[in-house]
């Protein structure tokens, strides 16, 4: 204490230095945490945001009667059709392997895209037309900037040939960069430039529809039975023992018992939307059942009382009035159990819905893909071109997460009642 | 009213109060049906990965699976020979597991230790209000993202910043999984340690403030030694967190068995290595998908020993100041 009196500033000094070190730190925490946030987001919007776009590239197409007898469309070979047009374009090229390079400006799709925008629209018929194409994902990667042309020619995949063409379209105006609706409209496909999110946006509404039928009643249920129901004894401690438990489980193990149970033991279908849902739900019922119960448990005892003394039987007294003004609560607990599922990957590994899924499912028992998993798969995949897609896939995943939680944020603001 | 009449009001009276005592009775009964589903859901966790290990102890023996330094089950020789199935040695899944665990912890301890002091002890409410649900963000970002951005740009990231100072870090390095997996488990350290924190009594603050100490020499001296067991609680759940995580260490750490404890080398985690086991083609009934169950059955042991004890040490810890 002497020398805390003799020497005060000194040691006031190194006391506030080290106060506001400390203080320091906590917020360098904290800056550093949000700094990684930013990072990691940003670079993948900042990657994701070529998929967006896609190139495409002009040909005109001769479309007289000589190539094409307007009474049987079908008739027509598009594929090579569409060669013939890029040949003619370039009339330069000869070899066979230039040939194949040429061709593989445009998607392997060529023939289909033509056939469909003649059915769609049959005036084009009858003389040499300028219609667009979608580009590989090569040529795409050229045209969009995203590889560089003045890098050595080892180091990419477009040979200075093909960039050469490629300025050639560029010069003639016929290049171009749009909106990717493919992106949108398309299931998965082993070609980048076709590749879309369709199927497997499709296969996780369908799984978290699943989740939901199945995991809400169960969850809402158990939840007032535990909250407003259960006697203190020994089964409903272990019950609650066991829903602790079960919400800090790894989910890979959920998806362990999926395989063992659901699909060994049970054969249901493997891969399917219905098995999916079945292991995310078991996955959500601890959260959802937690956050009802704080929900229920925030209802004031005199609303129960009221309505016992008004002669209601529990039963009634519970779900006429105590489940209706803890809705908001629960409903917000359920969304915030969606967005975990929606994100959720290992345990849907485990069931199968890794396949190669290019139709868009249409029912439960369809093998599906799911977003996540469609994320892990194109990450995966050895095309450059896939990178974007993958970064674009993960913007849509985190619109939805985003949305969803703002939905449970809505929720809670708008009903929140303090009693 | 007329007597017969009223014997009608009687008796519909009474049908009236059976019926709803048998409603009051089915409702019950459902309601206890449901709420016994999480019970069915452990017991089935329980009882599939049991039965399948069990099995798998059938080809190989515990000892062999638990002690054994070789992992190699993707060399299987001839089917119809048991020894020609592999090595099924775990000890360096479990050490890979570990030390990626362990690198997570580095990274997520002080940050998420050192937000939540700050947030509970020094932050406005302004600040608390934006910065908490900012941290919780990165909660609720899907680990398949993580392990997206780990492979895509720290690994590389790290392996061209290693070769400028001479080091050889592999491109699936431990040190990427872990520290992407430390940011993930951030936001569960400082939620947890901040109700913590806040649950030491106002009273324990003011009497060291009052006794001349600064801020920091209160959290110091007075706060943290109050609130250890909670943060040692929420710190073994978020370890048990890191240990099941599955889809960074999948894209990030690869498969590689490796008995290391180099971070910059390549090493592979309980995790990865069920999904390598279950994905693609697979036999069942072979010694390599069923290892794949004992390794779950693994994995489940561990993190519910460090649940449980973490849970048991939060709660106590939150009743003594209630």
């Amino acid at each position: 204490m002497t020398s805390m009196l003799t020497t005060p500033t000194r040691l006031r000094k190194s006391r506030e230095a080290s106060e506001t070190r400390f203080k320091w730190f906590g917020r360098g925490a904290i800056a550093l945490s949000l700094a990684f946030l930013v990072f990691m987001v940003g670079s993948i919007i900042l990657q994701g945001k070529g998929a967006l776009t896609t190139s495409e590239i002009a040909v005109t197409v001769d479309l007289s009667a000589d190539n094409i007898d307007p009474n049987d469309i079908e008739a027509t070979s598009f594929d090579s059709l569409m060669k013939k047009s890029l040949r003619e374009t370039f009339p330069e090229v000869t070899s066979r392997g230039d040939k194949r390079k040429l061709y593989g400006l445009l998607s392997v799709d060529l023939g289909f895209e033509l056939r469909d925008q003649i059915i769609a629209d049959p005036s084009l018929l009858g003389g040499p037309q300028k219609l667009w194409f979608t580009a590989s994902d090569d040529a795409d990667l050229v045209l969009s900037g995203t590889v560089d042309r003045n890098l050595d020619e080892e180091n990419r995949r477009m040979s200075d040939l093909e960039i050469s063409w490629l300025e050639t379209l560029e010069q003639s105006d016929s290049t171009n960069r749009e909106f990717n609706t493919k992106f949108f409209t398309n299931g998965d496909s082993r070609e980048p430039e076709l590749a879309g999110i369709l199927s497997a946006l499709m296969g996780s509404i369908l799984t978290l529809s699943v989740c939901f039928f199945v995991s809400f009643p169960i969850a809402i249920l158990a939840a007032i039975y535990l909250e407003e129901f259960a006697p203190k004894n020994r089964l409903s401690q272990f019950i609650e023992v066991n829903i602790n438990n079960l919400a800090a489980v790894p989910s890979i193990v959920f998806g362990l018992l999926g395989l063992a149970m659901l699909l060994n033991t049970f054969g249901l279908p493997r891969s399917t939307p219905l098995v999916g849902g079945l292991v995310l739900s078991l996955m959500t019922l601890p959260t959802i059942i937690i956050a009802a119960r704080a929900s229920l448990r925030a209802v004031p005892p005199s609303i129960r009382e009221a309505a016992l003394g008004m002669g209601a039987s529990p039963v009634q007294a519970t779900f006429h009035h105590v489940a209706p003004l803890a809705l908001p609560g629960i409903l917000t607990g359920t969304i915030v159990g969606m967005a975990q599922a929606l994100g959720e990957t290992a345990p849907l590994l485990m069931i199968g819905m890794v396949a190669f899924i290019a139709d868009v499912p249409s029912s439960i028992v369809e093998p599906a893909a799911a977003l996540p998993v469609q994320i892990f798969l194109w990450a995966d995949a050895s095309e450059r071109a896939f990178v974007e897609k993958t970064s674009a896939a993960i913007i849509v995943l985190l619109v939805f997460l985003v949305l969803m939680n703002l939905m449970a944020i809505y929720l809670r603001k708008k009903f929140e009642k303090r009693f | 009213m007329s007597p017969e009449n009223a014997a009608t009001a009687a008796k519909l009276n009474i049908t009236a109060g059976n019926r709803s005592k048998t409603v009051e009775m089915i409702v019950t009964g459902v309601l206890i049906a449901c709420s016994l589903v999480a019970i069915l859901v452990t017991v089935g966790i329980v009882f599939s990965l049991l039965f399948e290990s069990l099995r798998f102890f059938e080809r190989v023996p515990m000892s062999e699976f638990l002690f054994g330094t070789k992992w190699s089950p993707q060399t299987a020789l001839r089917a119809d020979q048991v020894a020609a199935d592999g090595a099924f040695g775990a000890v360096p899944l479990i050490t890979g597991t570990l030390l990626i665990s362990f690198i997570a912890m580095c990274v997520a301890t002080p940050l998420g230790l050192f937000s939540a002091i700050y947030l509970s002890e020094y932050a406005s409410k302004r600040t608390r209000d934006w910065v908490k649900p900012l941290l919780e963000i990165l909660a609720g970002i899907p680990t398949v993202v993580y392990g997206f951005f780990a492979a895509l740009v720290v690994a590389p990231m790290l392996r061209s910043t290693g070769e400028s100072v001479g080091l050889n870090v592999s491109s699936e390095s431990a040190l990427a999984a872990g520290l992407i997996m430390g940011v993930m488990i951030i936001p569960l350290i400082s939620s947890l340690s901040d109700d913590v924190i806040n649950a030491v009594p106002q009273s324990l603050r003011d009497a060291s403030l009052g006794l001349g100490s600064t801020d920091s020499e209160t959290i110091r001296n007075v706060i943290l030694p109050a609130a250890i067991p909670g943060i040692a609680g929420s710190l073994l759940l978020a370890a048990s967190r890191a240990i099941g995580e599955t889809m960074i260490v999948v894209m990030a750490a690869g498969l590689a068995a490796n008995l290391t404890a180099n971070p910059l080398e390549a090493v592979t985690t309980i995790t990865a290595q069920i999904v390598a086991l279950l994905t693609g083609d697979q036999e069942f009934d072979s010694a390599k998908t069923l290892s794949a169950f004992a390794l779950g059955l693994l994995l489940f042991i561990v993190t519910l020993i460090l649940n449980v004890i973490s849970l048991k040490i939060v709660n106590k810890y939150r009743e003594q100041y209630d």
